[in-house]
């Protein structure tokens, strides 16, 4: 469980976070939705502590960030995995090395053990034969999916993913989708997926936290989510007349 | 003012490097792999610009001796000295300070810009150890690349000074060991060992500490070759004066 309370991140002059508390909850896939811009990328770093809010606790558990001292932040990041919204690839590493690369650090595991695992995960993000390319010569798509298994490799406690499906086919968007709740499930882990794909939403949104110009618009689950009338969670879910269509067959229902 | 904190943040990052270490076998790799981008792979441009540059230092000392009182031997004692004292240990630096310095600004540079340390930071790994310890371990065998370039040098004005016809080889090997003094070669090569902690240390920084896009890399090579060789000079200078002016 990832608790945050009343966080404000500024860059200059400008206030991006404006104060956002909630709950990440352990064994779900918690989704932050919000337009572009709305600052989900810079609340995913604060989480993860690649940026410092000026004010506000991140409480791990029991255990604030903003108490900790350097090794103990590393320690705890040891149990992290982070999909960057660019991938973060090591360009100068192989997949089957970049994605190795996280045992080798933390783990002391025999090399056929570690390759073992790795070449499972890769074919959990449907990627085979592909070990022995470098990130510049795969695609954008499979490079976030690489990016994807290197983040899971180590078993990590927290799963963090910035635009996990962004740039994929929607086949494989969901697969990568129904792959992080699986692995939320099964290792009861706690999951912070940022996204703006309403399919993710409706797939896996089993806490979703919406923000709009830094601050949080709305939360609840993905059922709740099609049936509030909140103004702001309105406006963004239904910007799409697929969408709209949906809400007015859901109304007639009613 | 931004100086003073640019000299802050340079020196908080030189603390930060040698915090967390990272796992031995990993670091290990590293360094090896270090070695022969930084080191081996600087050995071709290194070895041709001192074979030549040494040719032309005796040429030059030759051509400017028309006085029939200066012993002949005057071209190796000449060759030696520029070499050993400045063109190599300096020279060269500030060469390496181009080559060797912005490719690890760029190197470092674009890992920043593409999110590659934020992922090594958010593992749990100190990124700064990671990238900037192995160079620096690399570099301390920077003074073999010194002493081939020395040796190099002295080799060059003696082919050039022979086959010019302006010394003979007797002459030339009297020069070279005219007056030798050896508290000049420790001096040439501690100066040696600062310019090499200087050459991975002032580009690392640089990279790590840029912000933007790819543009900005390019920019903070071309910074990091600025301020990589304005320091060795500054340092060149403060070490001659501490050391051979007493
Ligand atoms: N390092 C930074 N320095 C200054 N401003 C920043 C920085 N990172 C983000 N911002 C600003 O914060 C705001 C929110 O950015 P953020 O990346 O969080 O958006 P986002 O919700 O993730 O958008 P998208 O869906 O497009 O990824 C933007 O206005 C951006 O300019
Ligand atoms: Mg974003």
């Amino acid at each position: 469980m990832i608790h945050v309370e009343n966080i404000h991140k500024r860059f200059g002059e400008e206030e991006i976070l404006k104060g956002i508390s909630t709950t990440f909850d352990k064994g779900k896939t918690n989704l932050i939705i919000g337009q572009s811009g709305s600052g989900k990328t810079v609340m995913l770093k604060c989480l993860i502590g690649l940026f410092k809010p000026e004010e506000g606790r991140i409480y791990y558990e029991e255990n604030a960030i903003q108490d900790m001292d350097d090794e103990q932040q590393r320690s705890l990041r040891e149990e992290m995995g982070m999909l960057f919204q660019g991938g973060a690839l090591f360009d100068s590493m192989n997949i089957e090395q970049n994605v190795m690369f996280p045992l080798r650090m933390f783990t002391t595991q025999k090399k056929s053990e570690m390759l073992e695992r790795v070449n499972e995960v890769l074919s959990r993000v449907d990627l085979e034969n592909v070990n022995k390319k470098f990130p510049a010569e795969i695609s954008g798509g499979m490079q976030k999916r690489v990016s994807i298994a290197r983040a899971i490799v180590n078993r990590p406690k927290y799963l963090f993913c910035d635009e996990p499906n962004s740039g994929l086919d929607p086949k494989t968007a969901t697969l990568i989708d129904n792959l992080i709740q699986e692995i939320t499930h099964e290792n009861d882990i706690t999951t912070v997926v940022v996204t703006h794909d309403m399919n993710s939403v409706m797939e896996i949104g089993e806490k979703v936290v919406l923000l709009k110009n830094g601050k949080l618009a709305w939360q609840g689950t993905n059922s709740e989510i099609f049936k509030t009338d909140n103004e702001d969670v309105v406006s963004f879910v239904y910007s799409s007349d697929l969408f709209k269509k949906i809400r007015e067959v859901q109304l007639k229902k009613q | 003012m931004k100086y003073l904190r640019d000299i802050g943040s340079y020196f908080i990052m030189i603390k930060k490097v040698f915090g967390s270490f990272t796992k031995r076998s990993v670091l290990r790799e590293l360094i090896f792999k270090e070695i022969d981008d930084l080191i081996i792979n600087s050995l071709g441009i290194v070895a041709f610009i001192s074979f030549f540059v040494g040719g032309v230092v005796a040429i030059q000392t030759a051509l400017n001796m028309d006085n029939p009182l200066i012993p002949k031997s005057l071209i190796g004692f000449a060759t030696r000295q520029s070499i050993i004292l400045e063109f190599a240990p300096t020279f060269i630096s500030i060469i390496m300070a181009g080559k060797v310095g912005s490719f690890i600004t760029s190197s470092i540079g674009s890992m920043r810009v593409t999110e590659q340390i934020d992922a090594l930071e958010v593992m749990g790994i100190n990124s700064l150890n990671y990238l900037v310890f192995p160079k620096i371990i690399a570099l301390s065998f920077y003074p073999f690349v010194i002493a081939i370039a020395m040796f190099l040098g002295i080799t060059g004005g003696w082919l050039a000074g022979v086959y010019g016809g302006f010394t003979s080889t007797t002459d030339f090997a009297a020069g070279i060991q005219d007056s030798f003094i050896p508290f000049h070669l420790t001096y040439a090569f501690l100066k040696t060992f600062v310019f090499a902690f200087i050459l991975a240390t002032v580009p690392s920084w640089q990279g790590y500490y840029m912000t933007g896009g790819a543009l900005e890399v390019g920019k903070a090579s071309t910074n990091s070759f600025v301020w990589t060789s304005v320091i060795i000079i500054l340092a060149n200078y403060i070490i001659t004066q501490l050391l051979l002016s007493s």
